[in-house]
């Protein structure tokens, strides 16, 4: 069997913008005036990876480090400075018609809706834009409705909407067309819990139905660990790791954290690690991963335990970790 | 073709939605459009008075009937697109545009077309009201009114094709209102906007002639009111359509270079 080609695949993709310096002061003022002084800075700096159809992606890094500038690469928005990309087989920026028939880009911080009119207008004006059969458009839009709840949000101006409202409607306008490939940049941004947790099901629930490939940046972990098994890291354009979201957590966290809950909070725990909190007689240690073991036993020998758990750290603190540190 | 069709259809009901949804700035926007021309109207006819009745070969009713038709023909040939280029690059509405499958020009002539369709009526009614508050005269052949409706929509296609292009600059830079300044003032002198051509110095006539924007409004406007010959209509024509070839090239040119620049720089 031959192996399907990937919907994404990347290859030392480099982007380098120059960028224009100037000194406070009049006199760099006036400098500027006649000679701008320019350095280059490399973006995205020849990162690879694929992603296989059908495939949910987390795209992490902090702010800066590349990851809208990859997405506009892969969207076609962005012209590469070298490197390969092929979305779907096709050139990104040649921004070929049947190309951005199948993809879409949805960013949470930009809005595609027009603001004064409801949000249907937008949808209709959508429905023209990529030609949707009438048929198709009926039953995607009544799907979309359906999963995103937006019946009472469809007839009403986007200026009056939540953010929220508006974000699933903004979703759901750059899902019309039934892309194969969807990028998401901080689709959750400045979210409510609740309203994150629906969108974070739908996004599920759309790559189920549809076999979409997902590549999703967000700065909310909760949204990758609900949606993605594999996780690809940058940081100042390079990139810091591809694979497992759990492997992640092994490779960039030499610590563990014991929860442990004793008969009273008498006990003095430092000698056995770290002690982050203490409270209603539950201690959390932080003891080094290779002592986990040593330290369980000794602190079951010599405390009377209620209760003892051994966990990875918070999913929060591994990308902490990670962005600050450069290479393992 | 049928698509684009459907998407023209589209964008009328949306632009259409947009327009009921202002309709207070529409009437006041509406009102400027009709304002400025009533001012030189006035201005010209106090002027013509003052002089006995005429100035050049304009009578005071010559000025009237001038300035009734300019404020269609300008109605007409209008757009905003300069102004609104420059929000969409800075707001990152472009980038929305270009992930398309269809070329933005489209919802723009889609946007422009409707809303002339839906303030067009108004606009009518008001310029047959002031051409009788003013004693306006309007007097035209019958082949001049014939030719006056391709004349217009050249008019428009010339007006949208350089403005679209002028638009683009915002690609290179986001401050075009320095350039888009320069425009109208360029516009008001030499189209006929201000006075009517013909009533300025022969040199200034001569660079009216070779810029596009006389073709825009002074031409069809003369022509309209009579003032034109069969030969002035046809060289007119000719201009409208040199510029349409003109603007259509340069349209392509610096789109394909805007888009380069857009995509190299960041979106």
């Amino acid at each position: 069997m031959m192996q399907p080609p990937p919907a994404i695949h990347i290859k030392d993709l480099r982007k380098v913008f120059t960028v224009s310096q100037q000194d406070s002061g009049a006199r760099a003022a006036l400098q500027g005036l006649v000679k701008r002084r320019t350095i280059q800075v490399a973006a995205v700096d020849g990162i690879s990876f694929d992603l296989e159809p059908g495939e949910i992606v987390g795209f992490l890094g902090p702010n800066g480090a590349g990851k809208t500038t990859t997405l506009k690469m892969l969207s076609g928005l962005l012209h590469p400075t070298s490197g390969e990309v092929k979305v779907l087989g096709y050139i990104p920026w040649k921004r070929e018609k049947s190309f951005l028939r199948q993809i879409t880009l949805v960013m949470g911080q930009r809005n595609q809706l027009v603001w004064d009119i409801p949000a249907i207008h937008s949808f209709e004006l959508n429905r023209a834009v990529y030609r949707i059969p009438p048929d198709i458009y009926r039953s995607t839009l009544d799907e979309l409705t359906e999963l995103l709840e937006l019946k009472p949000l469809l007839n009403k101006p986007v200026r009056n909407l939540s953010l929220g409202e508006r974000m699933k409607c903004e979703i759901a306008a750059g899902l019309l067309h039934r892309p194969t490939v969807v990028f998401l940049d901080e689709p959750t941004i400045g979210l409510d819990v609740t309203m994150q947790r629906r969108i974070r099901s739908f996004i599920a629930e759309y790559n189920q139905r549809f076999g979409a490939t997902v590549l999703l940046t967000s700065h909310y972990m909760a949204d990758v660990e609900a949606l993605c098994r594999r996780v690809v890291v940058i940081h100042h354009g390079k990139l810091l790791f591809d694979g497992d979201l759990s492997a992640l957590v092994q490779n960039f966290t030499d610590h563990k954290t014991i929860v442990v809950r004793l008969e009273d909070c008498q006990a003095d725990l430092k000698e056995y690690g770290e002690v982050i909190s203490c409270e209603d007689n539950q201690f959390t240690l932080r003891v080094p991963k290779a002592e986990t073991a040593r330290v369980t036993e000794r602190l079951l020998a010599d405390l009377p335990v209620i209760d003892l758990l051994v966990e990875d750290p918070p999913i929060e603190e591994v990308i902490e970790r990670v962005f600050a540190q450069e290479k393992p | 073709m049928r698509a684009l069709a459907g998407l023209y259809l589209q964008q009328f009901k949306t632009t259409m939605a947009m327009m009921f949804q202002y309709r207070a700035m529409l009437a006041i926007w509406m009102l400027g459009q009709v304002l400025e021309p009533l001012i030189y109207l006035i201005v010209w006819s106090a002027v013509s008075t003052g002089a006995g009745g005429s100035v050049g070969s304009y009578t005071t009713r010559d000025f009237a009937g001038y300035f009734v038709v300019l404020m269609l023909v300008n109605q007409f040939s209008y757009t905003w697109i300069m102004y609104d280029f420059e929000y969409r690059v800075r707001e990152g509405l472009l980038s929305f545009a270009l992930l398309k499958p269809v070329h933005p020009i489209h919802s723009d002539i889609a946007d422009n077309v409707s809303s002339k369709l839906i303030t067009l009526p108004a606009m009518v009614l008001i310029a047959i009201v002031l051409a009788f508050a003013f004693h306006a005269s309007i007097s035209p052949q019958p082949w001049a009114i014939l030719v006056f409706i391709p004349v217009l929509l050249m008019a428009f296609m010339v007006r949208f094709l350089l403005e679209w292009t002028l638009a683009l600059v915002a690609f290179w830079t986001t401050r075009v209102s320095a350039i888009n300044q320069s425009y109208f003032v360029l516009m008001l002198f030499l189209s006929g906007q201000i006075a009517p051509l013909t009533l300025l110095p022969q040199p200034v006539q001569v660079i009216a002639d070779l810029l596009p924007f006389r073709w825009v409004i002074g031409f069809p406007v003369e022509l309209l009111l009579g003032k034109l010959s069969p030969v002035d209509a046809l060289i007119g024509l000719g201009a409208q359509a040199a510029w349409i070839i003109v603007g259509y090239v340069l349209l392509r040119i610096v789109w394909k270079a805007g888009t380069k620049v857009y995509s190299a720089v960041g979106a």
